[in-house]
């Protein structure tokens, strides 16, 4: 079965409904309605599928993506549905990586230009423009075979004076062997901030080297007296941990730490989360009050600040006091992740630019091993590994970039592009739990780098406001954390439910303008160059050609067309990209505050004196 | 009264000012009849000039013999002044009491102001009823402007001038009156061009218990259907609130006495339970404490959102009967003085492209609600700070500036004007040197002479420099119907108003005024280039040509 005519697509939140046929292919769900627009849906976002009891009208079936769209086909024959719902079924869970799609996806590119692709990143200049290595911090070679630990790179920085043993004997008392190592280096304090596990300390264990190994960070730092542990997780996960031989660093076996609770839930209590607040947002008729009440007690909006509330602790900490932190969870890929990631984000302006998230992304989640496999669910595997943990990053940035509309290079189009690409196993990146396992899949041999891909295009995902002088006034952020300040991210949650949006994009329109901008600033140069020709009457027969290209060239281009607006353009997700998600909003103009009257009163300085 | 009599102590000095997010600056505060003044006698730095009409509530501390007054103001700020001397402090307190609190009206500001700008075009004069109607006149011949309110005698809070039915005769109008709550009779509100299908408002019927008809009601509202034709009567009240109004004189159109027409219950609140979502909001908006939930469930309790989109829903379906369902439309409450005039007002908005420019939106505020006797005086002499008992007081142009609000935040570029304007307007509704929103009708107005001895606001709006900073730079003309979403996830929390004083605004007014660089380098610099260039450069082929 490749096609069902006569499919009927019920819009989500509205009475409406468009009529169609529905075409599987081995990749993709494609509904083309009888105009001819295509809504096109990868098996690899379709996180579940599920076949309702038969109406007068056909067979309802419901597919809920993993990008937050929701459909609700509605087929005549309920044989046909069922044909359907079997097929997906099958589809949907591929069991090996070499079904995923990124190995099957060709953009028409040649071996040089995907190879390039893959070297955009490089994690070892990134150490380097932090200042490392530097005199006490160094690079090992502990792990280049994974024989340490095999969920983080090859490639780690350690104190200089962390011998060999140290590090042995401290990824020993280390949960899954992930030891202490750094990850960002504030050059300016000589701070860092080191991420790790919990450690096997249970009630009473001790071990000298991982004692030895936090004194060494401390040592590295001539600044600060101590050093910062932030346990990321509430206070009560941490000592049930210490029953099964985990747990937290005791103060009293470590000189010099400093030790503290942050509070982040686990992520099961967010995947619920998550799981709530959608049901909330996707009944039909909300009132208001249910919108509010249903925010509350899904505790999402909750989760999402205590984030930031980490990474403002972490950063205050590094950048005020100058202090070092050493940042752990449990396993120090989930919470450890988000806190450190957001921390440096707040701290360093380079992570603010396109080329800078990426690389922060692939230092912090991809490197250290985020398992995205799992938490995405790109295999057939436990649901309860599954959790929006990065997808609660990509929220907590969004929620910074509305904070300050002015500190960061892309707009929200590109966390919601990233986000996308998570899911849709289309490139390399995010495929697999950890580095070790992607050297086995040869991604960078076999599949294209997203990078490349977004970089090619990063016009789409550029924010009209961005000011890189902003980060010489404001090289750290201080965000506020009253909680009235974080909102409800309506396009990530609701990007495809286009009735919800703004039927005209700021955004979209001064992207536009900035890049007729520059059309006009050429054609202007073109012409200054055409009458220059002209006037010094310099104009041989070969210069003529020229002169009338140039000249058809700048006709063309008329500038005034470009600012049109063009409204409610449906976006496909093959090769989705910013141009295409116009319907998918921009909030800038709100967010930008009321401006303080100006002197209005002060005018009247001679006349209130008279009155009184 | 002597204004010297209120101020026992006029000037202080070392006076520290302290606001949330801005430098604290020392000064010399004084006190004059209408303004504190705290200046700190150095260049460049601001001055605070506060009306002190602008003063909601004050409160008192003291540690020692230094006083602090924090002052809560009508546009929702809160300044603290540290003032030293116990005495100086508590002559300040009761001074700013007294002044920001007096009733007589003929003390107010708007009367002592002289303008120091120069009033290209009288805004008093800027939209007179006669000229509204001559753009009616040029689209239907259905209807007249009749004089019969000319002293105010038929309806106390009605313009003298209206536009009813054509057919139907002043006396008809009397007795129609005579049937209407506040004798408010139904009146064109708008004419739809597209359809020629109208919107009228009124006053709730007075039916009471025994239900009481009124033919010369009954004409005057059937003579604005087409012949055949089923019109639509949207009661801005449940239908349990509209039942108990009978027991108190009010009540509905019945569907037996008018056939015709459709009748839809909708649910917007009463003022008073407006001022207390209001109160309740802007204490949560204060709210110091770092609590999520704390924060969703006090605005859920505000009830804010939920008033926004029931009066939003209700002004859409009122537009979608017009332009959907071709189908005219007569809206009342009960004293059809205020959720009637948000419903009409809004409708407009999303019907009619002309609402959307900013004068087009002045003529809407002036017909809507002042003309129409939205009472100003009475809605806006408290805001939310208040201690005292609220009276009348009630947030309902507010919330219809909120919606509004809304509306250009779905549609950034069908305005012509910025949030700047309903910022603006809603603090002149509670506070202004300005003479437009005072009184509580146009009779009013005419018997306090404004027009002669105040300024209006639009004099001071309508000139050029004004105009620009209201502009909204993205404006694209639409004339299309524009439909909001009124989805609670599309709704949103207006920051301009409610959070504006919580945090620095600065960093958002520079990345505003960075969009707005882009937009006139665009518009004005480079388009202006290109042409001089395409001009120069035709010069010179022709000059080419004629060489050759």
């Amino acid at each position: 079965m490749d096609h069902v005519e006569q499919v009927r697509l019920l819009e989500r939140f509205s009475n409406k409904s468009t009529s169609g046929t529905l075409h599987l292919t081995a990749t993709h769900l494609i509904f083309v309605e009888s105009n001819n627009t295509a809504t096109t849906i990868l098996h690899h976002h379709i996180a579940s599928v599920e076949k309702l009891s038969l109406t007068t009208s056909g067979c309802p079936l419901v597919i809920q993506c993993r990008n937050f769209r929701v459909v609700h086909f509605v087929v005549q024959r309920e044989r046909d549905c069922h044909d359907i719902y079997s097929s997906l079924l099958r589809l949907l869970r591929p069991v090996s990586y070499d079904e995923l799609y990124a190995f099957s996806y060709n953009p028409k590119q040649n071996e040089q230009q995907r190879e390039e692709g893959w070297q955009l990143i490089d994690l070892g200049a990134e150490f380097e423009r932090m200042g490392v290595p530097c005199d006490r911090w160094q690079l090992t070679d502990v792990n280049r075979d994974y024989k340490i630990c095999e969920t983080y790179p090859r490639d780690l920085y350690v104190p200089i004076t962390a011998s060999k043993p140290i590090i042995v004997g401290s990824s020993k008392f280390r949960s899954k062997g992930r030891f202490p190592v750094l990850t960002y280096f504030y050059q300016e304090k000589k701070a860092a901030v080191c991420r790790c596990s919990q450690p096997l300390s249970g009630f009473s264990a001790r071990c000298l080297e991982d004692e030895s190994m936090l004194q060494a960070i401390s040592k590295a730092n001539h600044n600060s007296r101590f050093v910062y542990v932030m346990d990321t997780r509430p206070k009560l996960n941490a000592m049930a941990n210490r029953a099964a031989g985990k747990g937290y660093e005791n103060e009293d076996n470590y000189s010099n730490i400093r030790f503290q609770f942050v509070g982040i839930e686990n992520i099961h209590v967010m995947r619920t989360s998550l799981q709530k607040l959608l049901e909330v947002v996707g009944s039909r008729f909300l009132s208001v009050n249910d919108y509010l009440l249903g925010l509350e007690s899904c505790g999402w909006l909750r989760h999402v600040k205590a984030v930031v509330d980490a990474a403002i602790f972490l950063t205050k900490a590094v950048t005020v006091e100058g202090a070092s932190v050493l940042v752990h969870c449990s396993d120090g890929w989930d919470r450890t992740a988000q806190v450190c990631s957001l921390g440096a984000l707040l701290m360093d302006p380079y992570y603010r630019t396109i080329k800078g998230f990426m690389v922060l992304i692939e230092k912090d989640w991809i490197s250290f091993g985020h398992k995205f496999a799992d938490r995405c669910d790109q295999l057939d595997g436990d649901p309860k590994e599954v959790s929006p943990v990065f997808t609660q990053f990509l929220e907590c940035v969004w929620q910074l970039t509305e904070q300050f509309p002015q500190a960061f290079e892309f707009s929200e189009w590109l966390l919601l592009q990233i986000h996308e690409h998570v899911h849709s196993c289309q490139y390399g990146n995010f495929l697999a739990n950890n580095q070790r396992r992607r050297e086995e899949l040869q991604l960078g041999d076999r599949t294209h780098s997203l990078w490349a891909f977004l970089l090619r295009e990063q016009q789409n995902y550029l924010n009209p406001a961005y000011c890189p002088t902003y980060a010489d006034t404001h090289p750290v952020l201080e965000p506020s954390t009253l909680p009235c300040h974080f909102k409800f991210w309506r396009n990530m949650y609701h990007q495809f439910d286009r009735s919800m949006h703004p039927r005209q994009s700021v955004l979209k329109n001064v992207l536009t303008l900035k890049e007729s901008n520059c059309q006009l600033e050429d054609t202007i140069k073109d012409l200054e160059t055409v009458s220059t020709c002209i006037k010094s009457n310099f104009i041989c027969h070969i210069q003529m050609n020229l002169w009338k290209e140039l000249k058809t060239a700048v006709h063309k281009c008329s500038p005034s067309n470009l600012t049109e607006l063009e409204l409610d353009t449906e976006r496909t997700v093959e090769g989705s990209s910013g141009t295409e998600r116009k319907e998918s909003y921009s909030d800038l103009q709100g967010t930008y505050g009321a401006k303080a009257e100006p002197a209005v009163v002060s005018l009247e300085f001679g006349v209130a004196r008279m009155t009184c | 009264m002597e204004f010297a009599e209120l101020i026992k102590t006029p000037r202080v000095d070392g006076v520290v000012l302290r606001r949330p997010f801005l430098p604290t600056v020392e000064g010399t505060l004084c006190l004059t009849g209408h303004h504190l003044i705290l200046s700190s006698r150095q260049d460049n730095t601001e001055e605070l000039w506060l009306l002190h009409a602008n003063i909601d509530a004050i409160e008192k501390r003291f540690v020692g013999s230094l006083g602090t007054i924090i002052v809560k103001c009508k546009d929702l700020r809160v300044i603290q002044l540290d003032i030293p001397g116990m005495e100086e402090c508590l002559n300040i307190a009761s001074s700013i009491e007294v002044l920001s609190t007096l009733d007589s009206v003929s003390l107010m500001y708007p009367f002592f102001y002289r303008p120091m700008f120069q009033v290209i075009e009288d805004g008093w004069k800027s939209f007179l009823p006669e000229d509204a109607f001559k753009d009616l006149e040029s689209m239907t011949e259905e209807w007249r402007l009749s004089d019969v309110n000319k002293d105010y005698s038929v309806c106390s809070s009605y313009p003298p001038l209206v536009a009813v039915p054509k057919d139907v005769d002043d006396d008809t109008l009397r007795k129609a009156a005579a049937f209407r709550h506040g004798g408010r009779f139904p009146v064109l509100s708008y004419y739809h061009k597209k359809n020629g299908m109208v919107m009228m408002r009124s006053g709730q019927p007075l039916t009471g218990t025994n239900g009481r008809r009124c033919k010369e009601d009954e004409k005057l509202i059937n003579a604005t259907l087409r012949a055949g034709k089923r019109g639509y009567i949207i009661d801005t009240r449940t239908v349990s609130v509209a039942q108990q109004a009978k027991a108190r004189g009010g009540g509905f159109e019945s569907e037996a006495n008018y056939p015709q027409w459709r009748r839809i219950h909708k649910a917007i609140e009463r003022s008073s339970i407006l001022q207390e979502s209001l109160i309740k909001l802007v204490e949560a908006c204060n709210d110091q404490s770092h609590s999520m939930d704390r924060w969703l469930s006090k605005l859920e309790a505000s009830n804010w959102q939920t008033h926004v989109k029931e009066i939003l829903t209700t002004a859409c379906l009122a537009a979608q009967c017009i332009d959907r369902e071709g189908a005219s439309v007569l809206v009342h409450g009960t004293e059809g003085t205020d959720s009637t005039l948000q419903v009409t007002s809004l409708a407009q908005i999303i019907l009619d492209p002309a609402c959307r420019t900013i004068q087009g939106f002045q003529a809407l505020v002036e017909r809507e609600w002042l003309q129409a006797g939205h009472p100003f005086q009475q809605r806006c002499s408290q805001s939310a700070y208040s201690n005292s008992k609220p009276r009348c007081e009630a947030p309902v142009f507010l919330l219809f500036l909120d919606c509004v609000w809304q509306i250009l935040r779905q549609f950034p570029c069908s305005f012509q004007f910025s949030q700047h304007f309903l910022v603006l307007l809603f603090e002149h509704t509670y506070a202004s040197q300005f003479g437009t929103f005072m009184g509580n009708s146009a009779s009013e107005r005419s018997k306090l002479n404004l027009s002669q001895k105040t300024v209006s606001l639009w004099s001071w709006v309508n000139r050029p420099q004004e105009v620009e900073r209201l502009s909204n730079p993205l404006y694209e003309a639409n004339c299309l119907v524009i439909w909001p979403s009124v989805a609670p996830q599309s709704l949103l929390l207006w920051e301009g108003v409610f959070l504006r004083w919580k945090r620095s605004s600065r960093c958002l007014d520079e990345a505003y005024d960075e969009m707005v660089h882009i937009i006139q380098y665009n518009n004005k610099e480079l388009q202006n280039k290109v042409n001089n260039l395409r001009r120069q450069l035709a010069q010179l082929e022709t000059e080419e040509e004629e060489e050759d």
